[in-house]
């Protein structure tokens, strides 16, 4: 090594020079830039952690399970605030997956290009929607729809089952459900539109060669190879519903407790914090708060994880940027 | 075998090809109901809100709660002052993590660091709020701008920071060999020419990340608060629209419900005419890297 | 009427075929065989690009056809009008007319998923579906055209695999999936997966061009035999290739106006030993370009 720099070694210094403070300075930089994700991400765990715990140690595991939530006493369970979003958050799932991959199917498989573009930015318009405009619609306009057709209609027809009894409200479980669908709606079919269209031609060719009609290569050839993509944007979609806050919070009606019917008030985990924090009664009161947050945080990050990783193993190099 | 398969399902065909046409039909219809929230939504909006849009709302500071009349003007001060400090904020950083995973991200390290900024995204904004709180709001004993400003700013990071990737990562090979062989070095390479060939892109995905964020109300609860004085002051609490939005839906008094879908009409409008430049101006979709 | 604006079925044509059908279409021997497809006139765009031009040429019936031509000059474009494949790339178009027994597949009314039931297609990589064993790669067509009972998707199964010249190969691993197989037992996979529905006619573009020589020649062994019973199809840019398989040949050069045209269309062994013209005089010569 001494014998090659030798002879180039006033070369090499200058080459040295020049490159080194400045490529330097930029790669610790950029790299600091990228470590601030990590610190961010460790820091909210941190913090959360740190400030929940009080009730972590007062409440223990049963945090997760207990349903009483009584400030005045200082007990504090979220089971009911985990029931609220689970039962929201499904339902959403479920509607906004059925609606969104049909809705891609047409967009990729059906419509042409001149109708598939302004259709698939007014369903994306959704999403630009901000989420208290959502609640304020809610309240109002789905609210009394609610509360005047479509419950009524509801416990005509369906009032002998469990749940689906009771005295329609304007805001409640029902309104929750509903708000929820719309929102994540978007997010659902745009990552399910990328997925499909990223099913290699030469399948939907195979099935079509054999004599198939558009629906049977839909079934045959797409769905199958898209199936764990679709199943990754519909979690993608029930991870912006379980953290969805203002929304939920003007539509759902704020009660502590399981609800009986889907008419009923209720919490959920980010409408509770939204609603109580800034009028805690007590500081284990806000430790329990802050601990219903960690729980969220835990849930939608795993959710996150898996949803990524479904999305990423269909879509590979070709992934579009998801915008949330 | 009696008679070719294709005769023998003739009367199968019939039906296969109505299944054809009810699934068509059925994405058709999906098509609808994905279609039809969008247009109630839209609808309200205008005919709520057109009413309370006035030159008052825009430069009137709110009455004293249940007095009708006067405006909303320290929200939306409110609002653009804690959404620029956010972007002033936040974009350096999330353009320097987006340029670090295009430039230096084809490893290991690079795979993790993307993946915690997709699961940074996904974060709920309320948990944000939180953390700010529990970082910024607690130790300085109050509430303030410059709080507000730092969650706004923490949920825009992960999704500019993707895009700087997708569009660095979009530019020419060739353009940089050429900036290589003249000498330059990586960093003035990056500097003068990569990241000005992907400007245009990460313009469009700081300003989609504006608009997302200028409706954010849930960081804000705990950070910025809200005020119902007009402040400019970012060591003090401060409004927002999406947070007198949020008060307003709640209150009581039908004025309060009147300025709320107004406010709402002008949020929603103005980040629909933004989205409509940035695509007019950039192109359909932030997309795709082959 | 049985018919339901669908294509006719064999019996139909048999009765309608008569002598004065054999038209002005170009055919590649002298002595009158039944065409089992008649292109008349075709041209086929993409977009505004045309691609092929004004093609005109009748494909005789249990023979193998081979379409030979450089690169670019619209063979692929041609086959896929043949069988409707052509309308699903974007902004495809069609103007011509191609005659299945005596009916135009263009015709409107016309489903295309029922012409390609009769007229299947075999790719240039293989592309058997990856969630399905081998047996249900097979059978996939078969659920199209009603057959339910085990016992026929069975013996169906087996007789397109050894129709294909694959059953010995596979048929103690039906239940593997099919991307399972190499590279030439999965061509040979789509093969059995097209002749399993009893298509009258299979075309392949390039079958052998994803494969090594041994899978190669084991597939147009396999193209000889099918021709017993099948009207083939075979677009390939290896002229020996043509040579070895095929009965007709036709050669496709794409013009100055960038669009593929048919310039010669003969028995192959005319074709090769005395072309009429000078352009695929040229080609097979080598002295091409
Ligand atoms: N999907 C498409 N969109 C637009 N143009 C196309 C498309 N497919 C093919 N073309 C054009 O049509 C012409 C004919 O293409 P085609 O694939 O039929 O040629 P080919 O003879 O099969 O070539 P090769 O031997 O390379 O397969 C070419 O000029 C090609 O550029
Ligand atoms: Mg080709």
């Amino acid at each position: 090594m001494a014998v090659t720099t030798l002879g180039r070694s006033g070369h090499r210094l200058r080459l040295m020079n020049r490159l080194k403070p400045g490529d330097w300075l930029f790669t610790a930089l950029v790299s600091a830039a990228a470590m601030v994700v990590l610190v961010v991400i460790g820091g909210l765990f941190y913090e959360l952690t740190s400030g929940a715990w009080p009730s972590i140690r007062e409440f223990g595991p049963s945090f997760a399970w207990d349903t009483t939530w009584s400030p005045s006493q200082g007990v504090f369970g979220a089971g009911s605030f985990i029931v609220g979003t689970a039962i929201t958050s499904v339902f959403a799932l479920v509607f906004a997956t059925a609606i969104a991959v049909f809705v891609a199917l047409f967009l990729v498989e059906i419509a042409p290009r001149a109708v598939a573009r302004p259709v698939s930015y007014l369903v994306e318009l959704l999403a630009a929607i901000p989420s208290v405009v959502y609640g304020l619609w809610g309240v109002f306009v789905l609210g009394a729809f609610i509360r005047d057709q479509l419950g009524p209609a509801i416990t005509r027809a369906f009032g002998w089952a469990p749940f689906l009894d009771g005295t329609p409200l304007p805001t409640g479980l029902l309104n929750a459900c509903l708000i929820l669908t719309v929102m994540i709606l978007p997010t659902v079919m745009a990552v399910s539109r990328d997925v499909i269209a990223a099913v290699p031609r030469s399948q939907r060719e195979g099935v079509l060669a054999l004599g198939a009609t558009r629906w049977e290569m839909i079934r045959l050839a797409v769905l199958p190879y898209a199936r764990s993509g679709i199943m990754g944007a519909a979690i993608l979609g029930l991870a912006r519903a379980v953290g969805e806050t203002l929304a939920v919070t003007l539509v759902i009606g704020n009660r502590v407790g399981i609800p009986d019917s889907i008419f009923d008030p209720a919490y959920t985990m980010a409408s509770v914090i939204a609603n109580q924090f800034t009028e805690v009664e007590s500081d284990l009161h806000r430790a329990a708060l802050i601990e219903v947050a960690l729980v969220l945080l835990v849930m939608t990050v795993l959710i996150n994880v898996v949803a990524r990783l479904l999305v990423w193993r269909v879509t590979k190099g070709q992934r579009a940027v998801v915008l949330e | 075998m009696t008679g070719s398969l294709f005769e023998r399902s003739e009367t199968l065909y019939r039906r296969r090809r109505a299944a054809n046409r009810l699934m068509t039909g059925v994405m058709v219809l999906a098509v609808v109901v994905a279609l039809v929230p969008l247009f109630f939504i839209l609808f309200y909006l205008v005919t709520k809100g057109i009413g309370g849009l006035t030159l008052d709302l825009l430069t009137q500071d709110p009455n004293r709660p249940g007095r009708p009349g006067g405006g909303v003007r320290n929200a939306i001060a409110g609002s653009a002052i804690m959404v620029g400090l956010a972007t002033a904020i936040g974009t350096p950083i999330a353009i320097g993590c987006g340029v670090f995973l295009a430039e230096y991200g084809q490893n290991r390290l690079g795979t993790v660091i993307r993946f915690l900024v997709d699961v940074m995204a996904g974060i709920p904004s309320i948990t944000v709020g939180l953390f700010v709180y529990g970082l910024v709001v607690l130790p300085q004993k109050g509430f303030t701008a410059f709080a507000g400003a730092l969650a706004l700013a923490i949920i825009l990071i992960p999704i500019v920071a993707r895009i700087t990737e997708e569009m660095v990562l979009l530019v020419p090979r060739s353009l940089r060999e050429a900036a290589y062989a003249l000498g330059a070095p990586r960093w003035r390479t990056v500097l003068r020419v990569v990241l000005p060939t992907a400007t245009p892109g990460i313009v469009t995905g700081v300003i989609l990340a504006l608009s997302r964020i200028a409706g954010e109300a849930a960081p804000l609860l705990f950070t910025s608060l809200g005020n119902q004085f007009f402040s400019t002051d970012v060591f003090q609490a401060m409004d927002a629209l999406p947070l007198r939005i949020f008060v307003y839906a709640v209150g009581p008094y039908d004025y309060w419900h009147e300025q709320a879908w107004a406010m709402s009409l002008l949020l929603v409008g103005a980040i629909l005419v933004v989205s409509l430049i940035v695509r007019a101006l950039f192109g359909t979709r932030v997309t795709v890297r082959q | 009427m049985r018919n339901t604006g669908i294509l006719p079925t064999e019996q139909d044509a048999a009765r309608e075929r008569h002598p004065a059908a054999a038209g002005q279409a170009p055919e590649p021997d002298s002595q009158a065989q039944r065409a089992a497809l008649r292109v008349e006139n075709l041209s086929a765009w993409y977009g505004r690009k045309l691609a092929v031009a004004d093609v005109s040429l009748d494909i005789a019936a249990n023979s193998v056809t081979a379409l030979i031509g450089p690169s670019g000059c619209g063979k692929s474009t041609l086959i896929r009008t043949f069988n409707r494949m052509h309308e699903f790339a974007p902004h495809a178009r069609v103007e011509g007319r191609v005659l299945l027994e005596g009916v135009n597949v263009y015709d409107p009314g016309i489903d295309p998923a029922r012409v390609r039931q009769r007229i299947g297609m075999v790719f240039q990589k293989p592309n058997p579906f990856p969630t399905l064993s081998i047996a249900e790669n097979v059978a996939a067509g078969l659920r199209f055209l009603g057959v339910r009972s085990r016992a026929e998707i069975g013996d169906r199964v087996e007789t397109a695999l050894k129709l294909a010249a694959l059953w010995d190969e596979v048929r103690n691993d039906l239940k593997k999936p099919g991307i399972a197989l190499s590279g030439g037992q999965q061509q040979r996979l789509c093969i059995a997966r097209a002749i399993a529905v009893e298509p009258e006619i299979i075309l392949m573009d390039e079958p052998c061009s994803a494969l090594d020589p041994v899978a190669t020649l084991k597939i147009e062994d396999l193209m000889r035999g099918l021709a017993e019973r099948y009207t083939i199809v075979i677009v390939t840019h290896n002229m020996q290739q043509a040579a070895r398989v095929s009965d007709a040949t036709a050669f496709m050069l794409m013009g100055e106006d960038g669009a593929g045209h048919l310039i010669e269309y003969r028995p192959t062994q005319e074709l090769f030993t005395r072309p009429q013209d000078r352009r695929t005089e040229d080609y097979i010569t080598g002295r091409f370009g």
